[in-house]
C-alpha cells in the first residue's frame, strides 16, 4: 500500500452566494453575451441568405422583361412588283424558292411609310416577319394583310417603361423623337407585347431585339457533350484504380497528389493549358466546343474522381469479400458489384462537376470562345460560344437593351443549374444507401 | 465530322469482331461438351479479347490523327507557298487557315486573305488524301488485330485473364491522365515563361513597381518598351482576394458555421445548408455582373459621399465584397467540418462545467478547431486569388499600388485575361507575360493548397 499524499486542509470556503447583486449582474452579463453571440450567428446567416435573395431579386427584376418583345402592327400589301418576283414563277414548280429570294426589304420600307411619324422604329430584321408570313401562305401574294413585326430596342424599352421620362432629355438616354414616335404608336394602338421566342431561338446579334441565347445554349450543349464523354469515363476509371487496384507506392501517391492539386488549381490556369497546348501546340480549332470541352473535362475530372472515390469507399468490404469468396475475379467484383452499388454517389458527383463546367467562363475566355457568333454553331469544331460567355459578352455591351437580355440569360442559366443541382441532391437522397 | 464517322465505323467493326469471337468460342464450348471447366474462359471474354485486339491499334491511330492531323495538313499546305508569303505562326496563320477551312466547307462565301482561295483546293486535296490514308490504315490495323485475336481462340486460352489485365492497364492509363494534366500545365507555363524571361528579367518582373504591358506600335512612341513590374498586380490580387474578400467571408462564414452546428434546430439546418450551397453554385459570371452593375455604383456613391473626388466605378471594394460573399459557403463548410471534428466530450465537458454555449464555442471549440479553420481559410484565399470573372468584370485594369479600397486596382487574373483576349501578337513580351503571371498564380495557389491540406490533415489525425 502506498502512502496517501497528505492534502493540506482547505481553508473554510464560503459557498458562492448566487443571489448577491454582484453575482446576479455577472450572470446577467454572461447570458447577455450568450444572446448576443447567438444573434450574431443568426445575423451572419441572414446576411448571406439575404444577399442571395437580393441577387436573385435584382436579376429577376431586370430580366423577366427580356422574355417579352414589343411588336408593331404594320399593314402591308404583298405586291409582286415591290417584291421583285414574277407571279407566274411563284405559281410554278419552284414557287417557294422564288418567294424565298424575293426583296422583302423593299417591301418593308414600303410598308414602314404607313407608320409615318414612327417610320424608323421598326427593327432592322422586321422584314423577316414579312417573309415568314408569305412563305407560310403563298396565296397572300397581291393581298393586303396586317403583320406584327418587332420594333427597335429603344421603342421596346419605352413600351416596357424602362426609361425615366421625367428626367431631362439629355440624361435619360432616349431622344424626344423616339419618345414621340412611341407615343404615336401607343395612341394608334399599334403596339403589343408578347413572348419573345426569338430570345430562346436566335444566336447573338448586335441588335438587342434580335439577340438570343439559342446559339449559346447549343454551344454549351456541344461543349458539355465533349466534357462528359471525356471526364466521366476517365474520372470513374481512375477512381476505381486508386481505390481498388493501386499498389501502395510512389505512383499512387503522385497520382493522388496530382488529383487533389488539380481540384484546387484556379480554372483560368486550365485556360492557359488549353491555349498553350491544344491551340498552339496541337493546332486544334480555336473557339470550338471541342477544345472548350476538353479543357473543361480536365478541369472537372478531379471533382468526379474525388466523388467517385468517396462513393466506392462507402461500399462495405463484406460485399467484395462475398463476391471474391464465390470465385469472382477482382475485376468482376469491381465492375459487377462495387460500381453498380456506388453509381448514385458517382452520378451525384458527376452532375455537380458538369454544373460547374456549365457555369465556367474564365478558361473559355482564353481559348477564344468569346467570339461573336451570329449563327447557331454547326458542329464541335465550328466557332461557338457558351451560355455564361454570352452573359459576359452582353454585360460588356453598352447598348441599354442588353441589360435585360443579360439578366434574362442569367435566369435561364440559373434555372438549368438549380435543376441540375436539385437532381444531384435528389439522387443522393433517393438512392444513397447507408450500410 | 468525318472523324466521328470513322470512330463510329471502327467501333461497329470492333463490335462485329466481338460477335465473331464470341460465336467461335460458343461453338468451341459446345464442341467440348458445354461443361463448365472444359473451356477456360466464358465466350464473352473471348469475344472481348478479339474486340480489344482489333480496336486498340485502330483507335490509337485515329485519335493521333484527330489530334495531329490538322497540324500536319496545315504544314503541308503552307509548305506549298514560297517562304516569303507564309504567314507568321499565331493568329495570322490561324485566321488564314480558318478562312481556308471555311472556303472548303462552303460556310464562307468569300475570303479576305488573297492567299485563302489559292490554298483552299490544295487543302481540300491534301485533307481528302490523308484522311483516306488514315482511314484505310485504321481499318487494316483493325482487321489484322481482329484476325490475330480470332486465331488465338482455344479451349485452354486464358482470355479472361488477358482481358482483365487489359482492363487494369486501362484503369492505370486513366489515372495517369491526372499526372499528364499536371505536367502539361507546369510545362506549358514554364516553357512560355522562359521565353518571357528572355525578354524581361525575372528580377524586374517580381520586384518592379510599374506595370504597363503595352508595347508600342512605333518605336518613337512614349513608353514604347513597356514595363513589366508585377508587384502592383500581386498587391491588387492580395488586396481584393486575401484582405477585402476575407474580411467579409471569415466572420460571416465562421459565424454561419457556428450557428449551424451549435444553435440551429435540425429542421432549420436542413433548410439553411442548401441555401448556402446555392450561394456556392451561382456561376462567377453572375457574381461579376452583379458586382459591376449593382454593387459598384453603390460603392462609388459612398466614396463620393465620403468626399473622394476621384472615386472609381471599378473599385477594389466592390469586387472584394462580392468575392467575399461568394467565398462564404466555402469558409462555412470548412469551418463546419472542423467544428464537427472536435470531440463531443470536449464540448460536453465545457457545458457541464456551467459555461454558456458561446463561452464553450469561444474558449473550447474554436481554439480546438483552429488548425482546421485556418486550413480552410487558406484554401479559401487560394480560391479567391484564382477567381477570375468577378475581377474581370468589376475590378479595373489600372495597376495602382494603393491601400484605398475605393480606388481601382488590378489583379493577376484580370491581367491574364486582358493580355490574352483581343488582338494577340504571339512571341511578344505582352502575350508571354500572361504565362509568367499564370506561373506565379499557379505557384501561389499550389503552395497554399499543399500547406492548407497538410494542416487540415494533421489536425484530423490529432483527433482521430
Amino acid at each position: 500500500m502506498t502512502a496517501m499524499p497528505i492534502i493540506p486542509p482547505l481553508p473554510e470556503r464560503q459557498p458562492t452566494d448566487w443571489t448577491s447583486p454582484a453575482m446576479q449582474a455577472r450572470l446577467a452579463a454572461r447570458y447577455r453575451g450568450e444572446r448576443n453571440f447567438r444573434r450574431m450567428g443568426a445575423a451572419a446567416l441572414l446576411i448571406a441568405a439575404s444577399f442571395l435573395a437580393f441577387l436573385l431579386f435584382t436579376i429577376v427584376r431586370d430580366g423577366w422583361s427580356g422574355f417579352l418583345r414589343t411588336e408593331a402592327r404594320v399593314e402591308v400589301t404583298f405586291t409582286a412588283a415591290t417584291l421583285d418576283v414574277d407571279p407566274a414563277a411563284v405559281a410554278g414548280p419552284n414557287g417557294a424558292a422564288t418567294l424565298a429570294r424575293a426583296d422583302y426589304l423593299a417591301l418593308m420600307n414600303e410598308a414602314a411609310k404607313g407608320l409615318d411619324p414612327a417610320a424608323g422604329t421598326l427593327s432592322d430584321a422586321a422584314w423577316l416577319a414579312l417573309r415568314d408570313r408569305l412563305l407560310a401562305d403563298p396565296a397572300l401574294l397581291g393581298q393586303r394583310v396586317t403583320v406584327w413585326v418587332p420594333v427597335r430596342s429603344t421603342i421596346d424599352l419605352l413600351a416596357k417603361g424602362k426609361y425615366d421620362l421625367s428626367a431631362p432629355a439629355d440624361s435619360r438616354g432616349v431622344s424626344d423623337r423616339e419618345v414621340e414616335a412611341w407615343r404615336w404608336l401607343e395612341r394608334e394602338g399599334r403596339l403589343r407585347t408578347g413572348f419573345n421566342a426569338a430570345f430562346l431561338g436566335n444566336a447573338d446579334s448586335t441588335e438587342p431585339e434580335l439577340a438570343g441565347i439559342g446559339g449559346a445554349a447549343l454551344g454549351s450543349l456541344f461543349t458539355l457533350f465533349i466534357t462528359i464523354i471525356i471526364a466521366f469515363p476517365l474520372g470513374v476509371l481512375s477512381a476505381v484504380w486508386l481505390e481498388e487496384f493501386a499498389p501502395r507506392g510512389r505512383l499512387a501517391d503522385v497520382i493522388e497528389l496530382s488529383i487533389n492539386n488539380l481540384a484546387a488549381v484556379p480554372s483560368i490556369i486550365f485556360g492557359l493549358l488549353g491555349l498553350a497546348f491544344f491551340l498552339n501546340f496541337a493546332g486544334l480549332p480555336r473557339s470550338s466546343p471541342l477544345v472548350g470541352g476538353i479543357t473543361l473535362a480536365l478541369m472537372i475530372m478531379p471533382v468526379i474522381v474525388i466523388a467517385a472515390r468517396v462513393a466506392i469507399k462507402a461500399v462495405p468490404p463484406s460485399i467484395r469479400d462475398a463476391a471474391l469468396g464465390i470465385g469472382a475475379s477482382p475485376i468482376q467484383v469491381v465492375f459487377q458489384h462495387v460500381l453498380p452499388l456506388s453509381l448514385p454517389g458517382i452520378m451525384t458527383g458527376t452532375i455537380i462537376g458538369i454544373a460547374r463546367a456549365l457555369g465556367e467562363t474564365a478558361p473559355l475566355l482564353l481559348i477564344g470562345m468569346r467570339a461573336f457568333v451570329t449563327d447557331v454553331p454547326q458542329g464541335i469544331t465550328a466557332p461557338a460560344t457558351v451560355l455564361p460567355m454570352q452573359v459576359f459578352l452582353w454585360s460588356d455591351d453598352v447598348q441599354r437593351g442588353f441589360v435585360e437580355k443579360t439578366s434574362a440569360a442569367i435566369l435561364v442559366l440559373l434555372v438549368i443549374l438549380i435543376t441540375m443541382n436539385s437532381l444531384a441532391i435528389y439522387l443522393r437522397n433517393r438512392f444513397e444507401r447507408r450500410w | 465530322m468525318k472523324l466521328l464517322i470513322a470512330f463510329a465505323l471502327v467501333l461497329a467493326l470492333a463490335g462485329l469482331a466481338y460477335l465473331a469471337g464470341r460465336a467461335r468460342a460458343v461453338r468451341m464450348t459446345l464442341a467440348a461438351g458445354g461443361r463448365i471447366g472444359a473451356v477456360h474462359s466464358r465466350p464473352a471474354y473471348h469475344g472481348a479479347y478479339v474486340a480489344v485486339l482489333a480496336l486498340a491499334p485502330a483507335l490509337i491511330l485515329l485519335a493521333g490523327w484527330g489530334l495531329m492531323g490538322e497540324g500536319v495538313i496545315e504544314g503541308r499546305v503552307l509548305a506549298t507557298l514560297d517562304a516569303a508569303s507564309q504567314p507568321a505562326p499565331g493568329p495570322d496563320r490561324a485566321a488564314l487557315m480558318n478562312e481556308v477551312r471555311g472556303l472548303v466547307a462552303g460556310d464562307l462565301p468569300q475570303a479576305f486573305n488573297p492567299l485563302a482561295p489559292v490554298l483552299a483546293p490544295r487543302y481540300a486535296a491534301t485533307r481528302a488524301n490523308l484522311d483516306l490514308l488514315a482511314g484505310a490504315l485504321a481499318v487494316a490495323l483493325l482487321c489484322l488485330g481482329g484476325l490475330w485475336g480470332y486465331s488465338r481462340i482455344r479451349p485452354d486460352f486464358r482470355a479472361r485473364n488477358r482481358v482483365e489485365s487489359q482492363v487494369r492497364a486501362l484503369l492505370l492509363l486513366a489515372s495517369v491522365v491526372a499526372i499528364l494534366t499536371t505536367f502539361g500545365i507546369v510545362l506549358s507555363l514554364i516553357f512560355e515563361s522562359i521565353r518571357f524571361f528572355r525578354l524581361v528579367s525575372p528580377i524586374e518582373f517580381l520586384t518592379g513597381l510599374a506595370w504597363s504591358p503595352q508595347t508600342a506600335l512605333r518605336a518613337d512612341q512614349v513608353g514604347s518598351t513597356g514595363a513589366f513590374g508585377a508587384v502592383p498586380l500581386f498587391w491588387g490580387t492580395i488586396f481584393i482576394g486575401a484582405i477585402i474578400a476575407m474580411a467579409v467571408a471569415i466572420p460571416l462564414g465562421l459565424m454561419s458555421a457556428i450557428y449551424l452546428t451549435q444553435y440551429a434546430q435540425p429542421r432549420l439546418r436542413r433548410w439553411l445548408k442548401p441555401v448556402l450551397e446555392l450561394l456556392a453554385g451561382v456561376p462567377t459570371v453572375v457574381y461579376g455582373f452583379f458586382a459591376a452593375l449593382t454593387v459598384a455604383p453603390v460603392v462609388r456613391q459612398i466614396a463620393v459621399a465620403l468626399g473622394m473626388s476621384d472615386a472609381s466605378s471599378d473599385s477594389a471594394l466592390a469586387a472584394g465584397l462580392v468575392m467575399g460573399v461568394m467565398i462564404i459557403p466555402f469558409v462555412s463548410s470548412m469551418a463546419d467540418d472542423a467544428l464537427t471534428a472536435v470531440p463531443r466530450a470536449m464540448r460536453d465537458g465545457s457545458l457541464a462545467m456551467g459555461a454558456t454555449m458561446s463561452e464553450t464555442v469561444k474558449k473550447v471549440m474554436v481554439p480546438a478547431a483552429l488548425p482546421g479553420i485556418i486550413g480552410g481559410v487558406l484554401l479559401a484565399v487560394s480560391r479567391a486569388i484564382g477567381e477570375t470573372m468577378i475581377v474581370v468584370m468589376a475590378a479595373g485594369l489600372a495597376a495602382n499600388l494603393t491601400a484605398n479600397p475605393f480606388s481601382s486596382v488590378t489583379t493577376v487574373t484580370t491581367q491574364i485575361v486582358a493580355l490574352l483576349t483581343g488582338d494577340q501578337e504571339f512571341d511578344s513580351a505582352k502575350t508571354l507575360s500572361a504565362f509568367a503571371l499564370g506561373l506565379v498564380l499557379f505557384g501561389m495557389t499550389l503552395v497554399l493548397n499543399i500547406y492548407a491540406l497538410a494542416v487540415v490533415k494533421r489536425y484530423r489525425e490529432a483527433y482521430e
